[in-house]
């Protein structure tokens, strides 16, 4: 990158530096012309000089300079107007000057700011791109929340600066410079006091300041350094809690933080102690204006216009030079900051742009073997990984990569996928280099997973299709303002050097996955995902989630038929009874008394949960059924049991899952409260205690909790509840609450729920896990199977994918990589969260996967148990870096080597 | 059968005879009411263990795999207990269990049955006298057995 800041702000902005610098010099001729005017108005008009004769006219707009070395110079010869009018037409005039000012600066400033935003866009773009572009061992060595740190904050104070890099000096230069020169033609003298402490401003300030950068540049470097430790905390957080080293992670912080506060503390005080000096200087110049002009006033040989327009125009001189000085502060500063960020993103053997380069049209297969001629791979100690290997993957061919410890093999794999760079040999697709090759070839002719699974925080299905996603392949059609905004976003986006790329086009490459479009993708992604066995675990995701409607709308269409299926299947094995269907008119024993009173779904926080009790409507409709002292004396009830089960116990005790109504830490809280209402009449609880405890009451199953509270006349007291509930439902809560109906689908609901539409009975163990078979067989039967799949799909897989297992990433990963049906497979040891079975399961499904339709691409597998080998068509053992075996399985157990001894 | 039945059915089960009844209460509150209906199956031999059983109503019959088919070794009443064998040793079930009319029962689960054992001494000695007294038994049948030969 271009090491120095004012070269590159040059080379990006030459053309609108100079037009901003145009109109910054035409802005003078109106800012000088509004110093002149007080003098005149307050000679002419007001003091009368001129006007000695009633009824005498002056002109007016006769504008007439004296300038040095020209003589007298007349632009206009003007009207003839009287003292008054005079008055009011120069005023008229200023008042003008004072508009046209502050429109100038309007546009230089609008200008400026566009331009820094531009050049901002612009520098954070060419760093993220050079991030894009770094060789592999770089990230072995930064933080990424330092790369991030970098990109978003240290570049910054760069864009408010390169508005101003060229216009500033100009336009503050030039008004200082203005006001000096006018000060100049009033008077020699006064001019020479201003000249004399401005240089003075100018030696002394900037020095004082040298150590401002030092401290500044400092405070960058630890501020990073900081960010970076936080990344790493929120990173390693598992670490730190394993280890009880949260402590010594306070200690680094506060100790970092100290330091920071130092150079911070330190900087103020410097800062402050220079805006001291420069102030007394400003200040010391209008002292000596009116102590010596005031005496050449006195002596008559300065007018009182005069010096009343030298001091008006030195008010304007300090203003500028101290912006002027702090342009130069600002300028040292970003320079540094420029300077440092630009020294972490200079990195050697960057990769060349053209090895990314876009590319629209799929590249011709590979058909040529991938060998590796004595490659070796040193790790970053300097340890061999692997030392002088040669051999070749012919196409079409499995090969299983077998390892000891120090093997190697998963160097080979790495280097195989360019995420490991040799530092000798090389691996060459037929004739050309793999590092030459660009990515647009290996990216989508080749695939890769291994262990070290990452995933973006997004949906399970744009991780799965990220693998397909190399180029935009549709244009967008934009209509209307959509258009327009699109247009903006290209103009813009090109004179920032941003590339246009439309991220909102359709990036997924579906030929590559073997389908046509977004319509028969899907096969390809159930097959994959079949294949590594995960199918399953994404239709229980789907099941646990609720429907995204816009998007899943067959389901909501299909849903009654859908619950009525489930009933005649249950009906059918005389399973009735594992579930408690909702019935509009009948209390459901299985569900809580708050779900039977509300019988719906709560899709607004005002009925959920805690919320339910408390809230206003739902407490006048409990009144009006009679339920509200039931329902108060139940919670009592309740309150009494649970804490005479629970208070003994130690908050952590595992008995506490088992208790619905209250968590462990409000047991202290119900039993004072419990105390207090004990013996006090209903009448005389306050409200928000009779919702503390009538709340309790809404979580209680009889057949699960068994106290014996509920009676035929309490549920169907409910059941009315319930109808009136809705009956006179506030248009405020329409939207909070989605009732149940047998005939409709509800949205703020899992879609179990909604196939369900009951509740699975409390006394049958197993009954979930039938009742849920029993629902993947309908929803197959249906049709029904590929939507629920998708429902799975869009669940958010949470920071790096955290939110699934390890072995679920791992599964992700290895179905990505199959799906862009590559031509050679690279799998390093990508199943080891998972048990030999499932491993061995998932190797024979994916090697058929990746061969079906006449597809034969080769595969190296970096196996975790040399077991495994026996499914290749090849096998290779590495042992210290070496190659010590190469050969068909059947061969490798015949004889006596290495490979022999690890299966045994 | 509501939750203070049961810890009066709880009561009558040796093994937890000693043990105040508020805590049998907790006991009963944090276990899981199951039914099964004749036939239905409460574990299978073989099967990890994850819960004991106390048989509140209804019959049982306990049944061991054998070449020619599955035997029936025992058969469990009300206030009887099974399933602990599994729990205690940490393998899987030696017999499966079957309900040989309606069966209500308490399952509680390993961890709670764990967590009580260690907390309550003389439930843990009750527990030791059953399996001592189950042993002697099996003992007997084994010299029984033997010297019918």
């Amino acid at each position: 990158m271009e090491p120095s800041l004012a070269r590159y702000i040059w080379t990006h902005t030459k053309k609108q530096q100079i037009w901003i610098l145009m109109i910054v010099l035409l802005s003078m001729i109106p800012y000088f012309m509004s110093f002149d005017l007080p003098k005149l108005i307050v000679n002419g008009p007001i003091q009368g000089r001129g006007f000695e004769q009633p009824g005498a006219t002056q002109p007016f707009m006769r504008l007439h300079y004296d300038l040095p070395f020209i003589g007298e110079v007349l632009f206009f010869s003007g009207f003839q107007l009287d003292r008054t009018s005079t008055l009011f037409a120069l005023s008229l005039v200023f008042l003008l000057l004072v508009v046209i000012n502050g429109l100038f600066k309007l546009y230089i400033n609008t200008y400026k700011g566009r331009l820094g935003e531009r050049m901002l866009r612009r520098i954070r773009f060419d760093l993220v791109d050079r991030v894009l572009r770094f060789p592999p061992v770089y990230f072995k060595r930064v933080k990424s929340a330092e790369v991030a740190t970098m990109v978003k904050d240290e570049v910054e104070p760069l864009g408010g600066f390169i508005g101003d890099a060229f216009v500033q000096p100009v336009l503050l230069g030039g008004q200082a410079l203005t006001a000096m020169l006018f000060i100049m033609v009033q008077n020699v003298w006064l001019g020479m006091i201003a000249v004399v402490i401005v240089v003075i401003q100018i030696v002394l300030i900037p020095r004082m300041r040298r150590r401002l950068i030092v401290l500044g540049r400092e405070r960058q470097l630890t501020a990073r350094a900081l960010s970076g430790r936080v990344g790493e905390i929120v990173d390693g957080i598992g670490a730190v809690h394993v280890h009880d080293t949260s402590n010594y992670e306070r200690a680094d912080i506060a100790a970092r933080l100290g330091l920071i506060f130092k150079i911070r503390f330190d900087l103020y005080q410097w800062k402050f102690m220079v805006k001291f000096l420069n102030n007394f200087l400003a200040q010391l110049t209008p002292f000596l204006f009116y102590m010596i002009g005031g005496y050449l006033v006195i002596q008559g040989r300065l007018d009182v216009g005069q010096l009343v327009a030298v001091i008006g125009a030195y008010k304007d001189l300090p203003g500028p030079m101290k912006e002027l000085i702090d342009w130069d502060q600002a300028r040292q500063d970003v320079q540094v900051k420029y300077q440092q960020v630009v020294e972490q993103f200079t990195v050697e053997d960057l990769i060349a742009p053209r090895i990314g380069a876009l590319t629209i049209d799929d590249p011709a297969p590979m058909t040529n073997p991938l060998s590796a001629t004595g490659l070796s791979i040193a790790d970053d100690g300097g340890a061999m990984l692997l030392n002088r290997i040669s051999l070749q993957v012919r196409p079409g061919e499995t090969v299983a990569l077998v390892s000891t410890a120090t093997g190697g093999a998963e160097a080979l794999a790495e280097a195989f996928a360019r995420l490991t760079w040799p530092d000798s040999g090389r691996i060459a697709s037929g004739a050309d280099d793999l590092l030459e090759l660009p990515e647009a070839v290996t990216g989508r002719r080749m695939s890769y997973a291994s262990s070290d699974v990452f995933l973006f925080q997004a949906s399970l299905r744009d991780n799965l299709l990220y693998g397909l996603k190399h180029a935009p392949l549709t244009s967008v059609p934009y209509e209307g303002a959509a258009a327009d905004q699109r247009r903006w976003n290209v103009d813009e986006a090109r004179r920032s050097g941003n590339p246009e790329l439309d991220i909102h086009s359709d990036w997924v490459n579906y030929a590559s996955a073997g389908a046509t479009g977004p319509h028969d993708l899907f096969e390809a992604v159930r097959r994959v995902l079949d294949a590594v066995v995960l199918s399953r675990d994404i239709l229980d995701l789907g099941l646990r989630s609720s429907a995204d409607l816009t998007r899943h709308t067959e389901l909501a269409r299909r849903i009654v038929e859908l619950r009525a299926a489930l009933r005649t299947r249950l009906e059918h094995e005389g399973l009735s009874g594992l579930v408690a269907p909702f019935e509009p008119g009948a209390y459901n024993k299985e569900a809580t008394i708050g779900q039977n009173l509300l019988f719906g779904a709560a899709a607004g926080p005002e009925l959920a949960d805690r919320a339910l009790a408390a809230n206003p409507y739902f407490a006048s409709v409990l009144k009006q059924a009679g339920l509200d002292r039931t329902l108060y004396e139940m919670g009592m009830e309740i309150a009494e049991q649970a804490i005479e089960l629970f208070a003994d116990l130690p908050p952590d005790h595992q008995f506490f899952q088992q208790l619905a109504f209250m968590s462990a830490e409000e047991i202290p809280a119900y039993e004072t409260l419990l105390q207090r209402l004990k013996n006090r009449p209903y009448e005389a609880v306050s409200e928000t205690d009779r919702a503390m405890i009538v709340t309790l009451s809404f979580a209680y199953i009889e057949p699960r909790h068994r106290f014996g509270l509920l009676s035929d006349e309490l549920m169907s007291k409910i059941v009315a509840a319930r109808n009136r509930f809705y009956e006179n439902l506030p248009p405020e809560l329409q939207n909070a609450i989605e009732r149940y109906d047998p005939a409709k689908y509800i949205a703020a609901a899992t879609v179990m729920d909604n196939v369900l539409f009951g509740r699975v009975g409390n006394n049958h163990p197993d009954a979930p896990d039938r009742i849920r078979s029993i629902v993947y067989d309908i929803l197959d039967e249906l049709g029904l199977y590929a939507e629920l799949l998708d429902v799975g799909l869009d669940f958010n897989v949470g920071a790096g994918g955290r939110r699934l297992t390890g072995g679920q990433r791992q599964k992700l990963d290895v179905a990505r990589a199959l799906l862009k049906r590559p031509d050679f497979l690279i799998l390093n040891r990508p199943l080891s969260a998972l048990d030999q079975r499932m491993q061995d399961k998932v190797l024979r499904n994916v090697l058929e996967e990746a061969r079906r339709d006449g597809h034969s691409p080769a595969i190296v597998w970096v196996v975790t148990n040399p077991a495994m080998a026996m499914m290749f068509d090849r096998v290779i053992v590495f042992d210290s870096g070496q190659l010590v075996e190469d050969g068909t399985h059947e061969t490798l157990l015949a004889g006596r080597g290495i490979f022999k001894e690890l299966l045994s | 059968m509501l939750l203070k039945d049961e810890v009066g059915m709880l009561q009558r089960v040796p093994l937890f005879s000693g043990i105040e009844p508020t805590k049998l209460k907790l006991l009963a509150f944090t276990s899981d009411r199951v039914s099964y209906s004749a036939g239905q199956i409460l574990f299978r031999q073989g099967d990890e263990g994850d819960a004991a059983y106390v048989i509140l109503s209804g019959s049982a019959d306990i049944l061991v795999d054998s070449d020619s088919g599955p035997i029936k070794v025992a058969e469990l009443v009300p206030n009887s207990i099974v399933g602990e064998i599994a729990i205690l040793c940490n393998s899987s079930r030696t017999a499966t269990v079957r309900a040989a009319s309606p069966v209500e029962a308490l399952r509680i689960r390993k961890d709670h049955f764990l967590r009580l054992m260690k907390e309550f001494p003389e439930m843990t000695i009750e527990m030791v006298r059953v399996l001592a007294d189950r042993l002697s038994h099996t003992t007997a049948d084994l010299i029984d057995a033997r010297s019918a030969k």
